[in-house]
């Protein structure tokens, strides 16, 4: 198909989530394009600002068809190709909004594979919500919420990795971490450190810090670092603060997780107190 | 019509989730013209007749909690993990990081303040397990009631479906964690 006629068919720069039409600017993904237009697609591992790393999987949504039409002699419309193009579940974080994509995104069935994934990323910490001074405050949690997910489903790991409380104001509880890389990212891109990374693979992969002993007291970090408060889950918190704000009081008792921009209100909050 | 019949217990919990259930308060009188308690901590009656509803709270600690569950289980045609701990194991389970040995030897032998350390182990005393389990590693559960409490609007709201010949379905503003 020539691009001339591809031009004819689908309007450009728009993209198409559950039926709404929705404009892009070159080079933003699926998310980005759906956020500027407040369309919430659930996600964990995703902030705008940051390199998208596409790790959680909760922003899979399905592509339907781009509205481009094969010419007969295409040898994709011959073999199974033409098929994969139609059908692909991708995540919005990574993927580049393509003029012409119909997105499936808030649907039952792809509300069920997410909250198969929130109830695999609860059993495999230890994420006991009562004993958890981020409840509350929690984006994992309030996914869950969002989801309408009631149990774990799945047999509990109980993990028992190192917890490092060796830093003046900020504590680092590895069992509750979600392999997110916000912090990792964080660090990099805004803070200008390096002090966090994930090491290991499938079942043993871990967060570590980057510093002589692995001891968080030996790095970089400082309280007034990004990487310090963008836990999404009570991995990395500061110390002596946990309490400030009371439980029904918090973010999420306050907000919806699938409110747009919430990011500022999080930062905001976790921040007012060493203001 | 005769009245439903619903059982209640707790097993590795605190009770919290019984007086939680209480604070119903007078809106418990309307629920008793519908249901009936049979073995309960509420009625001091000590086994399961076949019931309706179970309700248990707690995870499963020890092998009494195991004998407990099976009975329910075996009696109730529906049962609900009531609570944080009955569905993760909660705050209990969180000994899983220690063996049994150590959780025994802090409370018992080295604990601050033990006066005549030794480690109990009376006939009469339920064997613990090495780990604490959720429920539903134990037996088959019908349903979940999250909260730590739940809250009596979720007892409210559960117990409303079924006795209207509902599928629960908890209002998400009802649904939390803690």
């Amino acid at each position: 198909m020539s691009t001339e006629a591809k031009q004819n068919t689908i309007t450009p720069n728009t993209i198409t989530i559950d039926g709404q039409e929705i404009p892009f600017k070159d080079g933003q993904t699926i998310m980005d394009a759906a956020l500027a237009a407040g369309v919430y697609i659930p996600h964990l591992c995703h902030r705008p600002g940051l390199t998208p790393h596409g790790s959680c999987k909760l922003c899979v949504v399905d592509i339907g068809s781009r509205g481009v039409s094969f010419h007969n002699s295409d040898r994709r419309v011959q073999t199974k190709f033409s098929v994969d193009i139609d059908g692909r579940s991708v995540s919005a974080c990574t993927t580049p909004a393509v003029a012409g994509q119909q997105i499936s995104n808030n649907t039952p069935a792809l509300n069920e594979v997410r909250k198969t994934i929130t109830q695999m990323l609860f059993i495999e910490g230890n994420h006991i919500c009562p004993s958890c001074e981020k409840s509350g405050d929690c984006t994992l949690q309030a996914m869950a919420y969002h989801l309408g997910m009631l149990d774990g489903h799945f047999p509990q790991f109980f993990p028992h990795r190192e917890v490092d409380a060796s830093h003046p104001t900020v504590m680092l509880d590895r069992d509750r971490c979600i392999l997110c890389e916000l912090c990792v990212r964080a660090s990099r891109e805004v803070d200008g450190k390096n002090v966090f990374a994930i090491a290991g693979r499938g079942i043993t992969a871990h967060l570590i810090v980057n510093s002589p002993s692995g001891k968080l007291a030996d790095s970089d970090l400082e309280t007034g670092d990004m990487a310090a408060h963008i836990c999404p889950v009570g991995a990395i918190l500061i110390k002596e603060h946990g309490y400030e704000v009371p439980i029904g009081r918090r973010t999420f008792d306050l907000h919806q997780v699938g409110e747009i921009g919430l990011e500022k209100v999080i930062l905001a909050k976790v921040r007012h107190t060493d203001e | 019509m005769s009245k439903i019949r619903i059982a209640t217990t707790s097993l590795a919990g605190c009770f919290g989730c019984h007086m939680s259930f209480l604070d119903m308060d007078e809106r418990l009188v309307a629920l008793l013209e519908h249901v009936e308690f049979n073995r309960s901590p509420l009625t001091d009656i000590k086994h399961c007749d076949p019931c309706d509803i179970g309700l248990v709270e707690g995870g499963v600690c020890n092998a009494d909690n195991v004998h407990v569950l099976r009975e329910f289980r075996k009696n109730c045609k529906i049962l609900i993990a009531v609570g944080a701990c009955a569905i993760n194991g909660g705050v209990p389970a969180m000994r899983n990081h220690f063996n049994l040995r150590e959780c025994l030897e802090e409370a018992y032998v080295n604990g601050v303040g033990v006066e005549n350390p030794q480690i109990p182990d009376d006939v009469e005393l339920p064997l613990l397990l090495d780990k604490v389990h959720p429920l539903h590693e134990v037996v088959h559960v019908d349903y979940y009631l999250p909260g730590c409490p739940p809250s009596a609007d979720e007892f409210l709201s559960v117990l409303g479906d079924l006795l209207a010949g509902r599928e629960p379905a908890l209002p998400k503003k009802l649904l939390h964690y803690d």
